[in-house]
């Protein structure tokens, strides 16, 4: 197997210069609408990673949209920079449209390289093809996609709680 | 001076090189199969031994031979199959007793790994009721002492057995250079204190611990010691008696034997004194409905068919043992270890947990790589065929002390070359160039 296929340069430039690291408190700025907030702590038994993904949801129902996604963690290069490609794909799409997304990374993931990615829906994540290979790795790039998954629905609770 | 004087002056030092006894590494290599693999192209370089050893042809054709021509049921049957397996499996029990210097076979009881041999001890303190020995009576008040260099195998199942019994879970402290902490020994280990387990050489740091201070002052009041010896036995004479503890436990698969076999040793005394804890066949001398009475150690620890082949295997590991010799492993590692010490903290960015020094330590070597993580560290090296363990090597505590949720693990036994380490720092050059 070809290191290349696993450490693609995508991947090691977000490790290395993370997009939307740290947890974010929600925008209460004048007029924005008070998203419900929820997170998920996520560790990784087998090395010890660490990911919290805190997940800002706006609006209900057919409306519901992930106005943000903030997280942090520690962990490898392969968890710390899926979880950046997370929040580029994920921030700003609908409920609906970011859960079709997990539901496409995870598939890829999950594939054993099998898997042809959709170039179009995953951009970035793409680059995690390779990963897919790595039986050991893949949990490393589902970490934070899991935490994202587990934060979203707990904050759509609170949503249907809320009505 | 005379050449006279001078020759007999060299000898009052260090051990001179033909002072050391040594083995053909080479031979020794040849005898394990798996060395010749290649990995993407590249030759094998095994340094996960801490994790589990390779196995020599010499336990690979008994465990075959035993399939093959010998297999039935232990201590049941009186075919002549059956005889054969009895005499193999008590047989392996005779040179495992030997190699570690037990006074009998009947101290040595068959687990399938050392947690179970740790569990077994700590399962059969806390039974409440007067016929039980005061020894392995266990309640609020009392209190056992482990340390917080351990495998989670000796954390674990104390937790547990204190949370059963309200007893309190007390442990050592490690010192920055990764030595056990015995500055507060005689206030840790006190008249409360019921057993004392902890380990004898760390998974992490490879520091081998002391163990006659705290014998001396576990026996002073009249608390138990047990040695989880994992990493020990496989790479350094051991002898139970020297060594004066009441339990010491150790599993097959890290010294050249099958997985799926471990032993514990405990002193006859106490082995008598114990009560059971798996039930089952096996195990009992009558069974009524009413209730039962148990067979003596060690058959009373070892309910249902145990692991026979596995057994017979560990015996022929012990036989290879014992034919390179002991002593001779344990300087090969050592002379490893000083190898590795001093190529690795050359390293820029490299950080060593543990003791940095080849003295007081075996040759498994835990490190950090500035800003860069164990599992970019050691898929790198796997595509370099360098086999290395990264996480945190079921000692979170361990690695918790110094600051990491993980570290990357080199870990060596006889059959490594200063070769493979060489590879291994080339490995990491490799890592450092990728990440940087």
């Amino acid at each position: 197997m070809q290191l290349d296929s696993l450490y693609q340069e995508i991947i090691l430039d977000h490790y290395k210069h993370p997009h939307g690291r740290g947890l974010r408190e929600p925008d209460t700025a004048a007029g924005q609408a008070e998203p419900h907030v929820a997170e998920a702590h996520h560790v990784n038994p087998t090395c010890g990673d660490e990911m919290t993904v805190r997940v800002h949801l706006t609006g209900d129902g057919d409306k519901a949209r992930v106005s943000d996604v903030s997280y942090d963690g520690m962990g490898c290069s392969i968890s710390q920079a899926s979880a950046s490609v997370l929040h580029d794909l994920v921030s700003g799409r609908t409920l609906d449209e970011a859960l079709r997304l997990h539901e496409a990374f995870n598939e890829l993931m999950t594939g054993r390289g099998q898997v042809e990615p959709d170039e179009e829906l995953l951009e970035d994540a793409v680059a995690f093809a390779g990963v897919a290979r790595y039986p050991a790795r893949v949990k490393c790039a589902l970490l934070s996609w899991m935490a994202f998954k587990d934060a979203a629905a707990r904050a759509t609770a609170e949503t249907a709680g809320g009505n | 001076m005379t050449s006279d004087t001078r020759a007999a002056g060299r000898h009052t030092g260090m051990p001179q090189y033909a002072d050391v006894p040594r083995f053909d590494v080479a031979k020794v290599r040849a005898d394990f199969p798996i060395l010749t693999r290649e990995i993407d192209g590249h030759p094998l370089v095994y340094l996960d031994s801490a994790n589990t050893s390779q196995k020599p042809r010499q336990v690979l054709e008994v465990l075959a031979d035993h399939y093959e021509h010998h297999n039935a049921n232990v201590a049941r049957a009186v075919h002549t199959l059956g005889t054969e397996a009895t005499e193999a499996y008590e047989g392996a029990r005779a040179k495992i007793a030997r190699f570690i210097g037990a006074s009998t076979a009947g101290e040595i009881v068959f687990t399938k790994n050392s947690s179970e041999a740790m569990n077994l001890v700590a399962y059969s303190f806390g039974h409440a009721g007067a016929e039980v020995d005061p020894r392995f009576r266990l309640g609020p008040g009392d209190e056992v002492v482990i340390s917080e260099m351990e495998h989670h195998s000796n954390i674990v199942p104390w937790q547990l057995l204190c949370q059963r019994t309200g007893a309190t879970l007390r442990w050592f402290g490690i010192t920055d250079n990764g030595r056990l902490d015995t500055s507060n020994l005689d206030e840790l280990v006190n008249e409360k204190t019921k057993i004392v387990s902890y380990v004898l050489q760390s998974n992490i740091l490879g520091t081998i611990n002391p163990v006659g201070e705290i014998v001396r002052r576990a026996h002073e009041v009249g608390a138990l010691v047990m040695l989880d010896a994992s990493q020990a036995v496989p790479h350094s004479p051991v002898d139970v008696v020297d060594l004066d503890v009441d339990f010491l436990a150790f599993t097959g698969h890290k010294m050249c034997g099958p997985t799926g076999i471990g032993v514990l040793w405990g002193r006859a005394e106490l082995l008598d004194a114990m009560p059971p804890f798996l039930g089952g066949g096996e195990m009992i001398e009558t069974v009524k409905m009413e209730g039962s009475t148990f067979a003596p150690p060690p058959a009373r620890f070892e309910a249902g068919t145990p692991p026979i082949a596995q057994a017979v295997g560990l015996g022929a590991a012990v036989d290879y043992l014992t034919s390179i010799g002991m002593d001779a492993v344990r300087w090969h590692e050592k002379e490893l270890t000083a190898y590795a010490l001093d190529a690795l903290t050359e390293i820029p960015g490299l950080r060593i947990f543990g003791p940095e020094v080849p003295v007081g330590r075996g040759g498994t070597i835990s490190f950090a790589l500035d800003g860069i993580h164990p599992h970019d560290v050691g898929q790198v090296l796997d595509a370099e065929g360098v086999a290395v363990r990264v996480g945190h090597g079921c000692a979170r505590p361990t690695c918790a002390r110094f600051g990491v949720p993980a570290v990357t693990r080199a870990s060596f036994y006889l059959y490594t070359t200063t070769e493979e380490i060489d590879a291994l720092v080339r490995g990491i050059g490799s890592v450092r160039k990728l990440f940087s």
